[in-house]
């Protein structure tokens, strides 16, 4: 095949200091072919969105092309002059970004958005241009593909929209597509949608693409070739197959080792009986109803938690997962006390715990902490880590001075952090360093439960692991519980003791993590469960061609007050009964909750069919 | 690239901004620091070298030249004109400087609280400054100088509250961007009382767009101290003040007399020192955050 784009012996520098500067990206040589994926791995900081970049001829403030060659069918990107490198990046060169949420402009059309750089750099006029949106919504599988370029970016959901940056960086006819990570942030449903999606318009239009992310399983169903990257350098390179059955190198089996399997689906998991109660469970949540707005007759405006059951036994994890505004967050800040319930009640340790933040007496406040999501904006970037450490000790245990010092220092090395970070800022951590700091904070409390709100979901994989490790080993150590939040079912699947499934503000099932795993389950359980991506090459595919049995993957979520809520969505649902009547919970074994019309044997059916 | 090392790529993240000093100066920046700190130690010292008394007739001759006994020449009744502008320094320096303080404290003070304490007194406050904001402040000053008579309190008092409206609003504003963080709602989860948030979590935040804000008030309430006493309605004389002295001596412009001009040159350079410090900083936080976007 003939080469499209050529990367020679590149390199690029951060600017460290006043005229100093130090290589991020160290004499790497590269090329893609027309039609053909390459994939960038590498951990944060390997360098493998400046790389990509440079293809656009482009480097972020503060860094520099350094040396090398950038040639696209001959003629050297790096020489050209803006205007000639404006025309380029308009035509020929497009660039998909890892948020569709910041990439569109909320006050104007998807349709004028798809079509605007297309049209603004000459390549076709506005209606040609407009056709060839409308036939790429349809490659995309979007819904109403006539109309959609008139509706707003809110007026779509995050797959459609995440689809929509496709059209917009396809409508040119580019010959080289640059992805940065963009199913990062998705929900592996989502996921699914959206490769498959990039994965046959890639195909059809011949496009080469350049597709940067730290996910091997994700690489694994769409690259031809992988480039995998450390601190700046190539660590190997080679096909698909070869990388993913035949790693050469170290690292690249210790990128693999970092990814969890899928949980194993199937098995008797439900053998497990329910578990006897020797001590009350630190948290109940019992009929929680709650949300956001004016509440009346016990009902918020925005209902996002609909009588919610379940609590958290003394040294256990709980995981609750879901899709992305299933409520997951939402329930941990009610038991937080960041948002008082409209209806139902809280217990710690058998005592009523107040909803609201200012009824709880200080030590009701130490014993629930909560870590949030992400640690860059959960900590003050005004503060220094040992100040941010030390004043929950100085709060709940009255610490101070050089006894609080010691304990910060403590706490810094309970999450594996030298004591001499106590005097930085948060600016100068890591993603991962500061997620530590984040816990730290929580743990400094001495709490007996924390609230933990996706706290591996923003790491890569490597740093991801390290966190799940390290929330482990204090759970032995100190004896506290979590309730750990995820999207991601196997990093729960690996941790948690009991897992509580949320649905569209409804909890569909819920039971030890081998009840869920195990035969029967919900089938919005088993839909999470096959969306996890295997690490071979074609489980894409294959999941796609079974997937034709669960009726449609991306219906909009409806949150109903009667029947099943997932019912639009469901390839068991009984016609005239889930969508009226109220869900009964079918309870196979003692402490295994499904909320489901169809009988247990029925489920059991459906699954062994899969 | 002899420095570079291993480790030193290891550490380096695009984002992190190090050890980066807050600000520095360019060479615009540099002549408005060298304008503000000369007229500060004006203000401070230049008293006790004024050659005469501000309020003595030194002079028979209204709007005598320049000459060896009066370095800038005198005013319409034969004063020194340069032992005026060195006198007039320190009041119409410190009178803008409170009158900024007060609107910085009861400006910031009300906009936190507006933002952090809930909807209804957030509507009450902001409420009324919208009433207040609704009439021109040179208007507004004069009917409450005119009500309550003109002294240097009732001055100061007037150019703060007035000035506070527009600090009101841009604390209110960052707080209530800084409010939604993840660190806030930890505080509060934590159980941190208001004053604490916002002395050690809001604050911090929003202290350089106040920084910028600060210089930008002053060089108002400079203007706006002056312009009332060039009015007649602020400092009123025989007390040297600059905007007075521009009043006093305009007749003498007919004449050729640069008497008025001296005065009107100290506000006019005293306002673009302070001008051209604000813009180097917003301009150096404004290069910064635009690079924390891409």
């Amino acid at each position: 095949m003939e080469n499209l784009l050529q990367v020679e012996h590149l390199r690029v520098e951060a600017k460290v200091g006043p005229k100093r500067f130090a290589a991020i990206v160290k004499d790497v040589s590269f090329s893609v072919a027309r039609g053909e994926v390459l994939a960038l791995i590498g951990e944060s900081g390997s360098g493998k969105t400046t790389i990509a970049l440079s293809a656009l001829g482009y480097s972020r403030p503060g860094c520099r092309i350094a040396g090398g060659r950038v040639i696209l069918e001959g003629a050297d990107v790096l020489t050209l002059d803006r205007e000639t490198l404006r025309k380029l990046r308009g035509r020929r060169i497009s660039y998909l970004a890892q948020s569709a949420a910041a990439t569109f402009n909320p006050s104007l059309t998807i349709g004028e958005q798809v079509t605007e750089s297309t049209v603004l750099h000459g390549v076709m006029d506005q209606e040609t241009a407009n056709a060839r949106a409308v036939d790429l919504y349809r490659q995309l599988d979007l819904p109403d593909p006539e109309s959609l370029g008139r509706r707003y970016p809110h007026q779509v959901s995050g797959g459609q929209l995440q689809r929509l940056m496709a059209a917009m960086a396809l409508c040119s006819g580019p010959d080289l597509m640059v992805l940065d990570e963009p199913t990062t942030a998705l929900d592996v449903t989502t996921q699914i949608e959206v490769l498959r999606a990039f994965k046959d318009i890639i195909r059809d239009q011949g496009t080469a693409a350049i597709y940067v992310t730290h996910d091997l399983a994700v690489v694994a169903q769409i690259a031809d070739r992988i480039l995998v990257l450390r601190g700046g350098d190539i660590v190997e390179m080679g096909d698909t197959a070869q990388i993913l059955n035949n790693p050469a190198h170290q690292y690249t089996r210790k990128l693999m080792a970092a990814i969890r399997p899928p949980p194993a689906v199937g098995g008797d998991g439900g053998a497990v009986a329910g578990e006897e109660h020797l001590e009350p469970p630190v948290i109940r949540v019992k009929d929680v109803t709650a949300g956001y707005g004016r509440i009346t007759n016990g009902k918020p405006a925005a209902t996002v938690l609909y009588d919610i059951d379940t609590e958290v036994d003394r040294r256990s994890v709980v995981g609750v997962i879901g899709e992305s505004g299933c409520g997951k967050s939402t329930l941990a800040r009610v038991i937080a006390g960041l948002l008082p319930p409209a209806e139902g009640e809280l217990l710690l340790d058998d005592h009523d715990l107040e909803g609201r933040l200012e009824d709880r007496s200080l030590e009701e406040l130490q014993r629930v902490q909560i870590v949030f999501q992400m640690a860059d904006v959960a900590l003050n970037p005004r503060q220094r880590i040992g100040d941010i450490l030390g004043r929950p000790l100085e709060l709940y245990h009255g610490l101070k001075g050089a006894k609080r010092d010691k304990r910060v220092a403590e706490l810094l090395a309970m999450v594996e952090l030298p004591e001499s970070f106590s005097i930085r800022y948060p600016e100068e951590l890591s993603g991962g360093q500061k997620q530590r700091i984040n816990l730290a904070r929580a743990l400094a409390a001495d709490p007996d439960v924390i609230l933990a709100d996706e706290v591996t979901s923003a790491l890569d994989t490597i740093v991801g692991a390290a966190v799940i490790d390290l929330l482990k080993g204090l759970r032995e150590r100190l004896g506290v519980s979590y309730m750990f939040i995820s999207h991601d079912l196997s990093t729960v699947a690996s941790f948690a003791d009991r897992i509580v499934v949320l649905y569209a503000g409804r909890i569909v099932e819920d039971g030890t993590t081998g009840n869920i795993l195990g035969l029967p389950s919900h089938p919005y359980t088993q839909l999470l469960l096959s969306s996890v991506p295997e690490l071979r090459q074609g489980w894409l595919e294959d999941v796609m061609r079974s997937r034709s049995a669960l009726a449609g993957i991306a219906r909009e979520v409806e949150s109903t007050d009667t029947g099943c809520p997932f019912y639009p969505r469901c390839p068991v649902a009984i016609d005239g009964v889930c969508e009226t009547t109220p869900v009964p919970y079918r309870e196979p074994v003692a402490g295994h909750r499904i909320a489901c019309h169809r009988e247990i044997d029925e489920l059991v059916a459906f699954e062994r069919e899969l | 690239m002899s420095e570079e090392t291993n480790d030193a790529t290891q550490e380096i993240s695009l984002d992190a901004a190090g050890a980066r000093p807050l600000f520095q100066l360019s060479t615009m920046g540099k002549v408005g620091v060298g304008i503000v700190v000369f007229w500060i130690v004006v203000a401070l010292i230049g008293p006790f070298f004024a050659p005469y008394h501000p309020a003595d007739f030194v002079s028979d001759e209204s709007y005598g030249p320049m000459s060896a006994e009066n370095f800038l020449g005198t005013d319409y009744i034969g004063r020194d004109i340069l032992s005026r502008v060195l006198h007039g320094a320190r009041l119409t320096m410190s009178l803008s400087f409170l009158a900024t303080i007060l609107a910085f404290v009861v400006g910031i003070g009300l906009g936190f609280t507006a933002a952090l304490s809930g909807p209804r007194i957030d509507m009450i406050i902001s409420r009324i400054y919208d009433a207040f904001l609704s009439i021109p402040t040179i208007m507004l000053g004069l009917v409450v100088i005119a009500a309550l008579g003109s002294s240097i309190p009732v001055l100061i008092v007037t150019a703060g509250l007035i000035y506070s409206c527009g600090l009101y609003r841009i604390a209110r504003a960052l707080a209530l961007d800084i409010k939604v963080m993840d660190f806030v709602e930890a505080a509060r989860a934590r159980g941190e009382k208001l004053p604490w948030i916002i002395r050690r979590e809001i604050l911090p935040n929003a202290v350089v767009p106040l920084v910028a804000e600060f210089g930008l008030r002053l060089v108002f309430s400079i203007l706006f101290i002056s312009g009332l006493s060039f009015l007649g309605l602020g400092v009123q004389p025989p007390t040297a003040d600059w905007g007075v002295m521009v009043r006093e001596n305009l007749g003498g412009l007919y004449g050729g007399s640069p008497a008025a001009l001296v005065p009107a040159a100290a506000i006019a350079s005293l306002t673009v020192g302070i001008n051209l410090i604000v813009d180097d900083f917003s301009a150096q936080r404004g290069q910064e955050i635009a690079e924390e976007m891409i």
